[in-house]
C-alpha cells in the first residue's frame, strides 16, 4: 500500500514537470539576453534582462508601420477575449431560452438549425467567410474579428442542458404569480444561472484569447493584431536572421499565455463545473 | 421538455433571431457558398469562373500530395488521439488514487488547456530547436540527429509531441471527473469481490468510464484535425516543403496562398464529409455498446 502510494505520486510528480517545465524554461529563457540564449541554450535560471526584455516586448514600436506595440495587440486580444464571451453567452442564454421553454411551431427546425452548426468547425469554410467577411466590408475590424467565430452553438447546447435541469416547478410557482416570460428570465433563470454563465465565460474567453487562424487571416491592418498575429510576426522576422530574437519570441509566448492561465487557475472549479457538467 | 412552457406568437422568434442571423451569415451562407465553388475553377484574378463538375474532388482526391496529407492527417490523428486519451487517463487515475496534495496535482496539471496551440509550438520549437533545443542535445546521445523542418519524420515527431502536451489537461480534467462520479458503493464491491487493482480496474472501472473516453475520442479527433493548426503552422511556418502538414493545413495553403478556390473549397467539403461521418459513428455504431452507469 506504502509503495504504490509513493509511485501514484511520482508519475504524478513526473507528469507536473513534463506539464509545467516548458512554460517555467520559457519565462526563465526569456530574461537573458538572445546572445547568450544562442550560445548557452535554454535556461533555467533567472538572468538580468526581464524588464529590459519585456518592456521592449510590450511597449516598442515595431512592424511595418512602426505604430504596433505588444501592448496594442494584448489590447485586442483582450477585446477578442471579451466580445466574444460576452457575446456568446447574450446569444446563447436568449437562443436557449426560446427552445427550452416555449412552445411554438418551428421549434424543431430551429434545434437542428442550431446544433448542425456544432458540426462544422470554422476551419472547414474559412475561405467563404473570409469572402463573406470582406463583401461585408467588415475586414481588419473588432465586430470582423468576433462575429463569425460567434456562428457556433456551443454556448447555447450548454444553456440548453442547464436550464432543462431547472425544476418545472419554478416556471409553474412564477406563473401563477403571474410572471411574463421576460419577468421570469430576469428575475429567475439569469440568477439561477449564474455559476453557468461564469463557467461559460471562462471557458469561452480562453477560446476567444487563443484564436488564431481567423484572426491571422482577418487582420492585415497592424492596429488590429492580436497576441497570436504578433506570435506569427515574431517567427517571419527570424528568417535569415544571425541571432534569431529568442528571449522576446519567449516572453512574447509567457505574455500570450498569461492571462488565460491566470483565469483558469483562479476559476478552476467553476470551469471544471461548467466543462464537465455541461459536455455530455 | 419542460411540462410547462410559454406560449408566445412571436417572442420566441424574437429571442431566436440574434442567433439565426449569425449562424445564417457566418455559417450557412458560407458553407453553401464553400459546395457552390468546389464545382468551379475560379479565374485566380476573379475574372469569372466555370463549372466543371466534379473535378475538383476527383484532381484533389487522386493527387499523390493530397493522399500523402491524407494518410499522415489519419495518422497524426490516430496517435495524437491515443496518446492523449491514455496519458490523461493515466494521470487522472494517479491523481484519484492520492490523498495528499489531490488540489494541487490536480491545479498544476490543467494549467496547460489555457495554453493557445500556436503557443505551444512556438515553445516546442523552441525544445526543438536545432541550435539551442535541449531535446535535440539529449536525443543526439543516442545517435538521433533530429532535424525538425527538414527531416520529415523528425517534424511530425515535434508536432505530435507539442499537440499531445497541449490536450493531456482536457483528457484529465474529464476523467477525473468521470472517476470521482463513481460511486464509493461499486469500488467499495469490487475491492470485496477482487483484490488486483488491475483487474478491477479493467473490470469495473474502466467499462464505467466508457462514456467519458468514448467523448473525448471524438473531441480529440476534432482537436488534432482542427484546432491543432496552429501548432502545425508555427512548426512550418507556410513553407511545407518537405514538411508534413494536415489536410485543414492544405484547404489553407490552396485557398490562401496558392488562390486555388475551387480546390481549396473541394477539399473544404471533404473535410467537412468527414467531420459528419465521425458525428455519425457516435450516435450509430459506437454509442451503443458504450456502458452508461
Amino acid at each position: 500500500m506504502y509503495r504504490t502510494k509513493f509511485f501514484d505520486h511520482l508519475i504524478l510528480i513526473a507528469g507536473v514537470i513534463l506539464m509545467l517545465g516548458p512554460l517555467v524554461v520559457a519565462f526563465t529563457t526569456s530574461t537573458h539576453t538572445a546572445a547568450e540564449i544562442h550560445s548557452n541554450g535554454l535556461m533555467l535560471s533567472i538572468g538580468g534582462h526581464l524588464e529590459e526584455t519585456y518592456g521592449k516586448v510590450l511597449f516598442r514600436k515595431g512592424g511595418f508601420t512602426g505604430e504596433v506595440t505588444g501592448m496594442t495587440m494584448a489590447v485586442n486580444s483582450l477585446i477578442l477575449g471579451l466580445g466574444f464571451a460576452i457575446g456568446k453567452i447574450v446569444l446563447s442564454m436568449l437562443a436557449a431560452y426560446a427552445i427550452v421553454y416555449f412552445r411554438f411551431r418551428f421549434a424543431t427546425l430551429a434545434f437542428w438549425l442550431i446544433f448542425t452548426t456544432l458540426l462544422l468547425p470554422l476551419e472547414v469554410r474559412i475561405m467563404p467567410s473570409y469572402k463573406v467577411m470582406s463583401e461585408l466590408g467588415l475586414l481588419n475590424s473588432h465586430v470582423g474579428l468576433i462575429l463569425p467565430l460567434l456562428a457556433s452553438a456551443t454556448g447555447t447546447f450548454f444553456f440548453r442542458q442547464f436550464f432543462k435541469s431547472v425544476p418545472d416547478e419554478l416556471l409553474e410557482a412564477a406563473r401563477i404569480d403571474g410572471a411574463g416570460p421576460v419577468k421570469f428570465f430576469i428575475d429567475v433563470l439569469v440568477p439561477l444561472s449564474r455559476t453557468m454563465i461564469a463557467a461559460v465565460f471562462i471557458i469561452m474567453f480562453v477560446y476567444g484569447w487563443n484564436q488564431y487562424l481567423w484572426p491571422m487571416l482577418m487582420t492585415t491592418d497592424e492596429s488590429f493584431y492580436t497576441l497570436m498575429r504578433g506570435i506569427k510576426q515574431i517567427l517571419q522576422v527570424w528568417v535569415g536572421s544571425q541571432i534569431p530574437d529568442y528571449n522576446e519570441a519567449f516572453a512574447m509566448a509567457v505574455l500570450a499565455m498569461l492571462p488565460p492561465v491566470v483565469v483558469v487557475v483562479i476559476f478552476q472549479s467553476w470551469f471544471i463545473k461548467g466543462l464537465t457538467e455541461s459536455d455530455k | 421538455m419542460k411540462r410547462v412552457q410559454f406560449n408566445s406568437r412571436f417572442i420566441p422568434y424574437l429571442l431566436l433571431l440574434p442567433q439565426f442571423a449569425i449562424i445564417s451569415i457566418f455559417f450557412y451562407w458560407p458553407s453553401a457558398q464553400a459546395i457552390h465553388s468546389s464545382f468551379f475553377i475560379e479565374d485566380p484574378f476573379g475574372f469569372g469562373s466555370a463549372f466543371v463538375g466534379l473535378d475538383n474532388y476527383t484532381d484533389a482526391l487522386t493527387a499523390p500530395e493530397y493522399q500523402k496529407i491524407a494518410r499522415f492527417t489519419v495518422a497524426y490523428s490516430l496517435i495524437v488521439t491515443f496518446l492523449t486519451l491514455s496519458l490523461g487517463l493515466l494521470l487522472a487515475l494517479k491523481a484519484d488514487a492520492v490523498i495528499r496534495g489531490q488540489s494541487t496535482y490536480k491545479t498544476l496539471l490543467i494549467v496547460v488547456y489555457a495554453i493557445a496551440p500556436p503557443v505551444a509550438g512556438l515553445i516546442g520549437m523552441m525544445f526543438f530547436d536545432q541550435h539551442i533545443g535541449p531535446f535535440v542535445h539529449f536525443v543526439a546521445l543516442f545517435g538521433w540527429d533530429m532535424k525538425v523542418g527538414i527531416n520529415y519524420f523528425d517534424t511530425a515527431f515535434a508536432m505530435i509531441a507539442v499537440a499531445v502536451w497541449n490536450q493531456i489537461p482536457y483528457n484529465f480534467i474529464f476523467f477525473l471527473s468521470g472517476l470521482q462520479g463513481i460511486p464509493a458503493s461499486i469500488r467499495e464491491a469490487a475491492a470485496i469481490d477482487c483484490k488486483s487493482g488491475t483487474r478491477r480496474f479493467w473490470t469495473v472501472i474502466l467499462p464505467l468510464l466508457t462514456p467519458t473516453a468514448f467523448f473525448l475520442l471524438v473531441i480529440n479527433m476534432t482537436y488534432s484535425l482542427f484546432d491543432t493548426f496552429g501548432v502545425i503552422d508555427v512548426i512550418v511556418k507556410d513553407k511545407p516543403a518537405n514538411n508534413p502538414i494536415t489536410l485543414v493545413y492544405k484547404v489553407y495553403l490552396d485557398g490562401f496562398r496558392g488562390n486555388d478556390l475551387g480546390s481549396s473549397s473541394a477539399q473544404s467539403v471533404i473535410l467537412m464529409v468527414i467531420v459528419l461521418a465521425l458525428t455519425l459513428i457516435q450516435f450509430r455504431f459506437i454509442e451503443r455498446r458504450v456502458h452508461y452507469g
